[in-house]
Protein backbone atom coordinates (compact mmCIF):
# COMPACT_ATOMS: atom_id res chain seq x y z
CA UNK A 1 0.00 0.00 0.00
CA UNK A 2 2.67 2.49 1.01
CA UNK A 3 5.02 1.79 -2.20
CA UNK A 4 3.27 3.61 -4.56
CA UNK A 5 3.39 6.36 -2.08
CA UNK A 6 4.41 9.84 -4.39
CA UNK A 7 5.85 13.06 -3.61
CA UNK A 8 2.92 14.92 -4.86
CA UNK A 9 1.02 11.92 -2.20
CA UNK A 10 3.12 12.91 0.62
CA UNK A 11 2.18 16.29 0.29
CA UNK A 12 -1.47 15.82 -0.07
CA UNK A 13 -1.31 13.50 3.12
CA UNK A 14 0.85 16.59 5.36
CA UNK A 15 -1.86 18.92 3.81
CA UNK A 16 -4.62 17.11 5.15
CA UNK A 17 -3.08 16.22 8.28
CA UNK A 18 -2.58 19.96 9.06
CA UNK A 19 -6.28 20.90 7.92
CA UNK A 20 -7.49 18.31 10.09
CA UNK A 21 -5.90 20.49 12.65
CA UNK A 22 -6.57 23.52 11.66
CA UNK A 23 -10.89 22.53 11.81
CA UNK A 24 -10.35 21.61 15.23
CA UNK A 25 -10.39 25.59 15.64
CA UNK A 26 -13.63 25.97 14.31
CA UNK A 27 -15.25 26.09 17.78
CA UNK A 28 -17.45 23.32 19.44
CA UNK A 29 -20.95 24.36 18.58
CA UNK A 30 -23.85 23.37 21.34
CA UNK A 31 -27.05 22.32 19.96
CA UNK A 32 -29.81 23.07 22.63
CA UNK A 33 -30.70 19.44 22.82
CA UNK A 34 -27.63 17.61 22.96
CA UNK A 35 -25.44 17.00 26.42
CA UNK A 36 -22.63 17.03 24.82
CA UNK A 37 -20.84 19.87 22.51
CA UNK A 38 -20.53 19.06 18.54
CA UNK A 39 -16.91 19.43 18.08
CA UNK A 40 -15.65 19.38 14.25
CA UNK A 41 -12.89 16.45 15.00
CA UNK A 42 -14.77 13.48 12.84
CA UNK A 43 -15.89 16.14 10.20
CA UNK A 44 -12.14 16.19 9.35
CA UNK A 45 -12.24 12.61 9.06
CA UNK A 46 -15.36 11.95 6.98
CA UNK A 47 -13.73 14.89 4.57
CA UNK A 48 -10.30 13.43 4.28
CA UNK A 49 -12.09 10.19 2.39
CA UNK A 50 -14.26 12.07 0.73
CA UNK A 51 -11.90 14.55 -0.88
CA UNK A 52 -8.21 12.85 -1.24
CA UNK A 53 -9.47 9.04 -1.71
CA UNK A 54 -8.39 5.98 0.42
CA UNK A 55 -5.00 5.83 0.54
CA UNK A 56 -4.02 9.07 1.00
CA UNK A 57 -7.29 10.18 3.16
CA UNK A 58 -6.33 7.17 5.58
CA UNK A 59 -2.67 8.08 5.66
CA UNK A 60 -3.25 11.80 6.45
CA UNK A 61 -5.47 10.64 9.43
CA UNK A 62 -3.19 8.15 10.79
CA UNK A 63 -0.22 11.20 10.35
CA UNK A 64 -2.66 13.09 12.73
CA UNK A 65 -3.53 10.71 15.26
CA UNK A 66 0.64 9.77 14.87
CA UNK A 67 1.32 13.65 15.35
CA UNK A 68 -0.95 13.89 18.68
CA UNK A 69 0.62 11.28 19.82
CA UNK A 70 3.95 12.22 19.54
CA UNK A 71 3.16 15.21 21.84
CA UNK A 72 1.12 17.82 19.75
CA UNK A 73 -2.20 19.26 21.53
CA UNK A 74 -4.09 19.13 17.97
CA UNK A 75 -7.47 17.22 19.27
CA UNK A 76 -10.30 19.75 19.97
CA UNK A 77 -9.98 21.79 23.22
CA UNK A 78 -5.97 22.00 23.02
CA UNK A 79 -5.87 18.05 24.29
CA UNK A 80 -2.87 15.74 22.84
CA UNK A 81 -0.19 13.83 23.81
CA UNK A 82 0.10 9.86 24.82
CA UNK A 83 -2.49 10.72 27.41
CA UNK A 84 -5.20 10.46 25.03
CA UNK A 85 -4.12 7.47 24.01
CA UNK A 86 -4.97 5.69 27.27
CA UNK A 87 -8.25 7.03 28.07
CA UNK A 88 -11.67 6.18 27.82
CA UNK A 89 -12.01 7.32 23.85
CA UNK A 90 -8.43 5.68 22.48
CA UNK A 91 -10.86 3.46 20.28
CA UNK A 92 -12.48 6.03 18.73
CA UNK A 93 -9.33 7.93 17.75
CA UNK A 94 -7.48 4.75 16.56
CA UNK A 95 -10.85 4.05 14.64
CA UNK A 96 -10.30 7.44 12.49
CA UNK A 97 -7.50 6.07 10.05
CA UNK A 98 -9.36 2.73 9.03
CA UNK A 99 -13.13 5.80 8.84
CA UNK A 100 -11.06 7.65 6.53
CA UNK A 101 -9.81 4.92 4.65
CA UNK A 102 -13.39 3.05 4.15
CA UNK A 103 -15.43 6.37 3.03
CA UNK A 104 -12.47 7.28 0.55
CA UNK A 105 -12.46 3.44 -0.71
CA UNK A 106 -16.66 3.94 -0.73
CA UNK A 107 -16.17 7.36 -2.72
CA UNK A 108 -13.28 6.40 -4.92
CA UNK A 109 -15.38 3.11 -5.87
CA UNK A 110 -18.19 5.45 -6.85
CA UNK A 111 -16.90 8.74 -8.24
CA UNK A 112 -18.88 9.28 -10.98
CA UNK A 113 -22.03 9.16 -9.38
CA UNK A 114 -20.95 11.37 -6.32
CA UNK A 115 -23.30 13.54 -5.14
CA UNK A 116 -23.91 15.76 -1.58
CA UNK A 117 -26.62 12.45 -1.10
CA UNK A 118 -23.93 9.77 -1.30
CA UNK A 119 -21.21 11.43 0.46
CA UNK A 120 -23.73 11.57 3.16
CA UNK A 121 -24.25 8.17 2.81
CA UNK A 122 -20.07 7.23 2.83
CA UNK A 123 -19.82 9.64 5.47
CA UNK A 124 -21.79 7.95 7.85
CA UNK A 125 -20.74 4.67 7.25
CA UNK A 126 -17.01 5.64 7.76
CA UNK A 127 -17.11 7.90 9.92
CA UNK A 128 -19.96 6.79 12.45
CA UNK A 129 -19.95 3.30 11.74
CA UNK A 130 -16.88 2.40 11.36
CA UNK A 131 -15.92 4.92 14.52
CA UNK A 132 -18.65 3.09 16.37
CA UNK A 133 -17.57 0.00 15.48
CA UNK A 134 -13.85 0.25 17.00
CA UNK A 135 -14.28 2.63 19.91
CA UNK A 136 -17.41 0.93 21.23
CA UNK A 137 -15.57 -2.26 21.91
CA UNK A 138 -12.76 -0.73 22.84
CA UNK A 139 -14.13 1.07 25.24
CA UNK A 140 -16.28 -1.95 26.77
CA UNK A 141 -12.62 -3.66 27.03
CA UNK A 142 -10.60 -0.43 28.81
CA UNK A 143 -13.90 0.35 30.78
CA UNK A 144 -15.01 -3.49 32.00
CA UNK A 145 -18.24 -2.62 30.78
CA UNK A 146 -20.59 -4.42 28.80
CA UNK A 147 -20.58 -3.95 25.30
CA UNK A 148 -24.20 -2.71 25.28
CA UNK A 149 -23.68 -0.04 28.16
CA UNK A 150 -20.85 0.73 26.22
CA UNK A 151 -22.98 1.52 23.55
CA UNK A 152 -25.54 3.13 25.07
CA UNK A 153 -23.08 5.48 26.86
CA UNK A 154 -21.73 6.74 23.30
CA UNK A 155 -25.19 6.77 21.79
CA UNK A 156 -25.59 10.76 23.11
CA UNK A 157 -22.65 11.89 20.18
CA UNK A 158 -24.96 10.20 17.22
CA UNK A 159 -26.97 13.03 16.76
CA UNK A 160 -23.58 15.27 16.45
CA UNK A 161 -22.26 13.38 14.42
CA UNK A 162 -25.27 12.85 11.86
CA UNK A 163 -25.13 16.87 11.95
CA UNK A 164 -21.41 16.50 11.17
CA UNK A 165 -22.35 13.91 8.23
CA UNK A 166 -24.61 16.93 6.77
CA UNK A 167 -21.85 19.61 6.73
CA UNK A 168 -19.23 16.64 5.66
CA UNK A 169 -21.65 15.74 2.42
CA UNK A 170 -22.66 19.86 1.86
CA UNK A 171 -18.63 20.89 1.64
CA UNK A 172 -17.09 17.97 -0.48
CA UNK A 173 -19.87 18.31 -2.95
CA UNK A 174 -19.40 22.05 -2.94
CA UNK A 175 -15.24 21.10 -3.62
CA UNK A 176 -16.16 18.67 -5.91
CA UNK A 177 -17.94 20.97 -8.20
CA UNK A 178 -15.34 23.21 -7.63
CA UNK A 179 -11.77 22.00 -7.67
CA UNK A 180 -10.63 19.22 -9.46
CA UNK A 181 -10.08 16.40 -7.07
CA UNK A 182 -10.05 12.53 -8.38
CA UNK A 183 -8.12 13.10 -11.97
CA UNK A 184 -4.67 13.79 -10.01
CA UNK A 185 -5.85 11.13 -7.65
CA UNK A 186 -4.79 8.48 -9.68
CA UNK B 1 11.45 26.31 19.40
CA UNK B 2 9.11 23.98 21.79
CA UNK B 3 6.50 23.19 20.06
CA UNK B 4 3.80 20.67 21.81
CA UNK B 5 3.11 19.94 25.20
CA UNK B 6 6.62 19.44 25.60
CA UNK B 7 8.21 21.79 28.74
CA UNK B 8 11.88 22.11 28.93
CA UNK B 9 13.58 20.54 32.18
CA UNK B 10 16.47 18.62 33.90
CA UNK B 11 14.21 15.54 35.28
CA UNK B 12 15.67 11.97 35.25
CA UNK B 13 12.80 11.58 32.47
CA UNK B 14 13.88 14.29 30.62
CA UNK B 15 17.24 12.67 30.36
CA UNK B 16 15.78 9.26 29.70
CA UNK B 17 16.18 8.58 25.84
CA UNK B 18 12.40 8.49 24.18
CA UNK B 19 12.52 4.80 23.75
CA UNK B 20 12.84 3.05 27.30
CA UNK B 21 10.22 5.82 28.06
CA UNK B 22 7.65 4.81 25.87
CA UNK B 23 8.67 1.44 26.54
CA UNK B 24 7.99 1.46 29.83
CA UNK B 25 4.46 2.83 29.47
CA UNK B 26 3.53 0.05 27.41
CA UNK B 27 4.54 -2.28 30.17
CA UNK B 28 3.07 -0.72 32.67
CA UNK B 29 -0.34 -0.27 30.87
CA UNK B 30 -0.31 -4.26 29.99
CA UNK B 31 0.29 -5.05 33.64
CA UNK B 32 -2.66 -2.34 34.91
CA UNK B 33 -4.75 -4.74 32.49
CA UNK B 34 -3.64 -7.90 34.08
CA UNK B 35 -4.05 -6.80 37.68
CA UNK B 36 -7.53 -7.40 38.65
CA UNK B 37 -7.81 -5.95 42.42
CA UNK B 38 -8.93 -2.49 42.28
CA UNK B 39 -6.69 -1.79 45.73
CA UNK B 40 -3.82 -2.67 43.87
CA UNK B 41 -5.15 -0.72 40.86
CA UNK B 42 -5.64 2.62 43.16
CA UNK B 43 -2.68 2.33 44.54
CA UNK B 44 -0.81 2.89 41.25
CA UNK B 45 -2.35 6.28 41.04
CA UNK B 46 -0.57 7.77 43.39
CA UNK B 47 2.46 6.11 42.67
CA UNK B 48 1.66 7.20 38.70
CA UNK B 49 0.84 10.92 40.45
CA UNK B 50 4.22 10.78 42.06
CA UNK B 51 5.80 9.92 38.76
CA UNK B 52 4.78 13.22 37.06
CA UNK B 53 5.49 15.31 39.55
CA UNK B 54 8.68 14.66 39.60
CA UNK B 55 9.14 16.11 36.30
CA UNK B 56 8.86 19.44 37.91
CA UNK B 57 5.40 19.97 36.17
CA UNK B 58 3.26 21.82 38.70
CA UNK B 59 0.19 20.38 40.22
CA UNK B 60 -2.06 22.91 38.74
CA UNK B 61 -0.73 21.47 35.32
CA UNK B 62 -1.67 18.10 36.20
CA UNK B 63 -4.98 18.74 37.33
CA UNK B 64 -5.10 20.11 34.20
CA UNK B 65 -3.89 17.27 32.25
CA UNK B 66 -6.68 15.13 33.92
CA UNK B 67 -9.70 17.62 33.37
CA UNK B 68 -10.02 16.69 30.01
CA UNK B 69 -11.14 13.28 30.29
CA UNK B 70 -12.55 13.14 33.82
CA UNK B 71 -15.56 13.91 32.21
CA UNK B 72 -15.64 10.64 30.56
CA UNK B 73 -14.23 8.47 33.30
CA UNK B 74 -16.93 10.29 35.50
CA UNK B 75 -19.21 8.97 33.17
CA UNK B 76 -17.93 5.17 33.10
CA UNK B 77 -18.02 5.21 36.80
CA UNK B 78 -21.59 6.42 37.24
CA UNK B 79 -22.31 3.57 34.73
CA UNK B 80 -20.70 0.83 36.84
CA UNK B 81 -22.52 2.29 40.00
CA UNK B 82 -25.67 2.13 37.75
CA UNK B 83 -25.39 -1.00 36.19
CA UNK B 84 -22.34 -2.84 37.32
CA UNK B 85 -20.45 -3.28 40.64
CA UNK B 86 -18.54 -0.14 42.45
CA UNK B 87 -15.91 -2.72 42.51
CA UNK B 88 -15.53 -2.71 38.95
CA UNK B 89 -16.39 1.04 38.37
CA UNK B 90 -12.89 1.89 40.81
CA UNK B 91 -10.71 -0.79 38.37
CA UNK B 92 -11.82 1.66 35.81
CA UNK B 93 -11.01 4.80 37.04
CA UNK B 94 -7.74 3.87 38.70
CA UNK B 95 -6.45 2.52 35.38
CA UNK B 96 -7.09 5.68 33.23
CA UNK B 97 -5.89 7.85 36.29
CA UNK B 98 -2.83 5.74 36.29
CA UNK B 99 -1.87 5.25 32.96
CA UNK B 100 -3.16 8.91 31.74
CA UNK B 101 -0.57 10.22 34.17
CA UNK B 102 2.25 8.36 33.28
CA UNK B 103 1.79 8.83 29.74
CA UNK B 104 1.52 12.52 29.64
CA UNK B 105 4.59 12.59 32.09
CA UNK B 106 6.52 10.81 29.31
CA UNK B 107 4.40 13.24 26.40
CA UNK B 108 5.52 16.50 29.10
CA UNK B 109 9.31 15.15 29.20
CA UNK B 110 9.77 14.34 25.33
CA UNK B 111 10.21 16.64 22.80
CA UNK B 112 8.11 16.32 19.51
CA UNK B 113 11.40 15.56 17.36
CA UNK B 114 13.13 13.08 19.79
CA UNK B 115 9.49 11.01 19.22
CA UNK B 116 9.57 11.39 15.41
CA UNK B 117 12.99 9.91 15.56
CA UNK B 118 11.85 7.41 17.96
CA UNK B 119 9.26 6.60 14.97
CA UNK B 120 11.36 6.83 12.16
CA UNK B 121 13.81 3.95 14.25
CA UNK B 122 10.90 1.76 14.77
CA UNK B 123 9.98 1.89 11.01
CA UNK B 124 13.32 1.25 10.01
CA UNK B 125 13.02 -2.39 9.83
CA UNK B 126 10.15 -2.16 6.97
CA UNK B 127 13.04 -0.49 4.82
CA UNK B 128 13.65 -4.08 3.28
CA UNK B 129 9.89 -4.53 1.82
CA UNK B 130 10.40 -1.20 -0.05
CA UNK B 131 8.37 1.18 2.52
CA UNK B 132 10.82 4.55 3.08
CA UNK B 133 10.67 5.93 6.42
CA UNK B 134 12.74 8.88 5.53
CA UNK B 135 8.95 9.94 3.89
CA UNK B 136 7.27 9.50 7.01
CA UNK B 137 9.42 11.86 8.79
CA UNK B 138 8.94 14.58 5.46
CA UNK B 139 5.12 14.00 5.90
CA UNK B 140 5.57 14.51 9.52
CA UNK B 141 7.70 18.03 9.00
CA UNK B 142 5.58 19.10 6.19
CA UNK B 143 2.60 18.46 8.77
CA UNK B 144 4.01 20.39 11.09
CA UNK B 145 5.13 23.17 9.03
CA UNK B 146 1.87 23.70 7.49
CA UNK B 147 -0.36 23.41 10.69
CA UNK B 148 0.13 27.32 11.43
CA UNK B 149 0.05 28.03 7.97
CA UNK B 150 -3.24 26.68 7.18
CA UNK B 151 -4.39 27.93 11.26
CA UNK B 152 -3.44 31.67 9.57
CA UNK B 153 -5.40 31.29 6.64
CA UNK B 154 -8.33 29.73 8.82
CA UNK B 155 -8.31 33.30 10.99
CA UNK B 156 -8.21 35.13 7.25
CA UNK B 157 -11.29 33.27 5.84
CA UNK B 158 -12.99 33.85 9.35
CA UNK B 159 -12.46 37.37 9.34
CA UNK B 160 -13.44 37.73 5.69
CA UNK B 161 -16.56 35.46 5.92
CA UNK B 162 -17.46 37.56 9.21
CA UNK B 163 -17.25 40.70 7.30
CA UNK B 164 -19.93 39.15 4.88
CA UNK B 165 -22.02 38.28 8.17
CA UNK B 166 -21.28 34.39 7.43
CA UNK B 167 -18.84 34.20 10.99
CA UNK B 168 -21.16 31.34 12.11
CA UNK B 169 -21.08 29.58 9.26
CA UNK B 170 -19.61 26.25 8.82
CA UNK B 171 -19.82 25.69 5.34
CA UNK B 172 -18.57 29.58 4.04
CA UNK B 173 -15.40 28.34 6.45
CA UNK B 174 -14.33 25.59 5.72
CA UNK B 175 -14.84 25.11 1.98
CA UNK B 176 -12.34 28.38 1.28
CA UNK B 177 -9.93 26.71 3.44
CA UNK B 178 -10.12 23.39 2.00
CA UNK B 179 -9.76 24.83 -1.12
CA UNK B 180 -7.16 26.80 -0.67
CA UNK B 181 -5.39 23.83 1.33
CA UNK B 182 -5.67 21.56 -1.44
CA UNK B 183 -4.09 24.62 -3.76
CA UNK B 184 -1.10 24.58 -1.65
CA UNK B 185 -0.41 20.84 -1.43
CA UNK B 186 -0.45 21.42 -5.55
CA UNK B 187 2.11 24.32 -5.65
CA UNK B 188 3.96 22.64 -2.90
CA UNK B 189 4.41 19.62 -5.27
CA UNK B 190 5.08 21.23 -8.41
CA UNK B 191 8.20 23.10 -6.39
CA UNK B 192 9.31 19.98 -4.75
CA UNK B 193 9.13 17.75 -7.89
CA UNK B 194 10.65 20.89 -10.16
CA UNK B 195 13.88 20.73 -7.12
CA UNK B 196 14.12 16.84 -8.33
CA UNK B 197 13.00 15.51 -4.99
CA UNK B 198 12.58 11.77 -5.22
CA UNK B 199 13.82 11.62 -9.09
Amino acid sequence: MTRDVSTRDIVYIALFAALMAAVNLVPPIFVGFLPVPITAQTLGVMLAGCLIGAKRGGLAILLFVLLVALGLPLLAGGNGGLGVFFGPSAGFIISWPIAAYVTGWLTEMNWKRMNAVWFFIFSVIGGIGIVYLVGIPWLAVAAKLSLFDAAKGSLVFVPGDLVKAVAAALIAETVRRSYPLMQSAR
Amino acid sequence: MTVGLYTIGSSWLHRLPAGPKVGALLAASLALFLIASPLAALLAVPIAAGVYLSTGAPPGRLLRDLRGPALLIGFVFLFHLAFGSAEDGALAVARFGTLILLASAVTLTTPVSEMAELVEWLLGPLARFGFRPEKVGLAIALAIRFIPVIAEEYRHIREAQAARGLGGNPLALIVPLVIRALKAADALADAIDARGYDA
